[in-house]
């Protein structure tokens, strides 16, 4: 695939939201036109994808797939994120019927994924509106970095500042693998249709996206921002484990504006105190 | 020991546990409502994932005010040696629960 313009690729604060949230949405991202092609497409079916199958050789049998990931923003979003030529872990179409009688579990995809400095990514694109009542995709800002595994969390109903997705056509968001998300239950006549690709990087995801806003101050902001299901000390770890992502991230592991990091790091080795004042010293007798 | 079952049946009145799960942002009891769940053994109601934005109570608190009995609240344990940064699951969960006859 081409290397986006960039104008197309992220800017250091939307990657640093992404960090901090784990997700980026584009609203009404994918034109009119291609929307309404998309509920025959996903309803036939998109042709199965090898693991592992390059993004630019992974939809030759659909077209409306290459069209949209070929999408300037799309585009430019995956690049920012996964680094070019990612490869496709799987794609699926995720039906929610009309009046259907329950919610997914809130859950992490695939299984528990501590990698400090990658991550993969799942595209969902959104072809009709979705009202409340859909039941759009619920997810949990800030959730991405919990090591928990799979649907353990199911317990967890709702959490205050929780996402319900609601949003026009055409919409997409890229979240990041290890997000808290489920699908929720559909109280409307409507048959609602989601299609979902999770990609993985082939490249250190370092400086990838439109670095000209880099020490931009809201780029701080936006790693230090909480969110309302914290807990008051574990929100404090959350920023600690954001700081050390955005290092990885940058390549820099000097940048700690708040110095969550800074501060349980510092372990000085320089010796001050005079010899004499060390009890255990030898004493030398005196001439 | 010998297990027997104990029906929670009352003459003609039958007893059914309803269950509130509340996530709270410190261990003190008294502390605001992060996240929370419901379970209702009359079936009644059928709360579910994603169904509300808006919390039951502002704190456990309030959920013992309003006649919820506690029966379960999470230990603290201290973190293993070298995942002290480390984030996982919710730690302040508290379990309470209403007898209601049906």
């Amino acid at each position: 695939m081409p290397h986006p313009h960039q104008k197309n690729l992220l800017t250091s604060v939307q990657m640093a939201h992404f960090v901090a949230t784990g997700s980026f949405r584009m609203d009404a991202v994918v034109p009119d036109e291609m929307n309404q092609q998309a509920l025959e497409v996903l309803k036939a079916g998109i042709p199965g994808v090898p693991y592992g199958t390059p993004l630019s050789e992974a939809f030759v049998d659909s077209e409306f797939v290459q069209r949209l990931v070929q999408l300037p923003e799309v585009a430019g979003a995956i690049h920012s994120l996964v680094g070019p030529e990612p490869t496709v872990d799987h794609h699926a179409v995720h039906i929610r019927k009309a009046n259907e009688g329950e919610a997914q579990n809130l859950h992490g995809d695939a299984i528990i994924d501590v990698r400090p400095d990658a991550f993969d990514v799942q595209l969902m694109y959104y072809p009709q509106d979705v009202t409340l009542e859909m039941g759009g995709t619920l997810s949990v800002p800030g959730s991405h970095l919990r090591r928990t595994n799979e649907s353990d969390t199911g317990r967890y109903q709702n959490l205050l500042g929780q996402t319900r997705l609601v949003c026009p056509a055409g919409t997409v968001q890229l979240l990041h693998h290890g997000i808290w998300h489920g699908g929720r239950k559909n109280d409307s006549s409507i048959d609602r249709y989601m299609f979902k690709i999770r990609f993985n990087p082939t490249v250190r995801q370092v400086r990838l996206w439109n670095l000209e806003d880099l020490y931009d101050p809201e780029v701080a902001r936006e790693l230090d921002q909480s969110f309302p299901w914290y807990e008051n000390a574990t929100g404090r770890l959350e920023k600690y484990n954001r700081i050390k992502l955005w290092q990885a991230l940058t390549g820099d592991d000097t940048f700690d504006p708040e110095f969550w990091v800074t501060r349980v790091s510092n372990r000085p080795q320089r010796v001050v105190a005079q010899r004499s004042l060390n009890p255990h010293a030898t004493k030398k007798e005196m001439a | 020991m010998t297990a027997t079952a104990a029906p929670a049946e009352t003459g003609q009145q039958t007893v059914r546990q309803q269950v509130l799960v509340l996530y709270l942002a410190s261990s003190a009891l008294d502390a605001r409502v992060v996240g929370w769940s419901t379970y209702d053994g009359t079936g009644a109601t059928h709360p579910t994932t994603g169904d509300s934005d808006v919390p039951p109570y502002a704190t456990g608190l309030d959920a013992l005010k309003d006649g919820w009995r506690l029966f379960q609240a999470a230990q603290l344990l201290p973190p293993f040696p070298g995942h002290e940064y480390d984030v996982s699951f919710l730690k302040h969960e508290f379990f309470f629960e209403k007898l209601v006859t049906v």
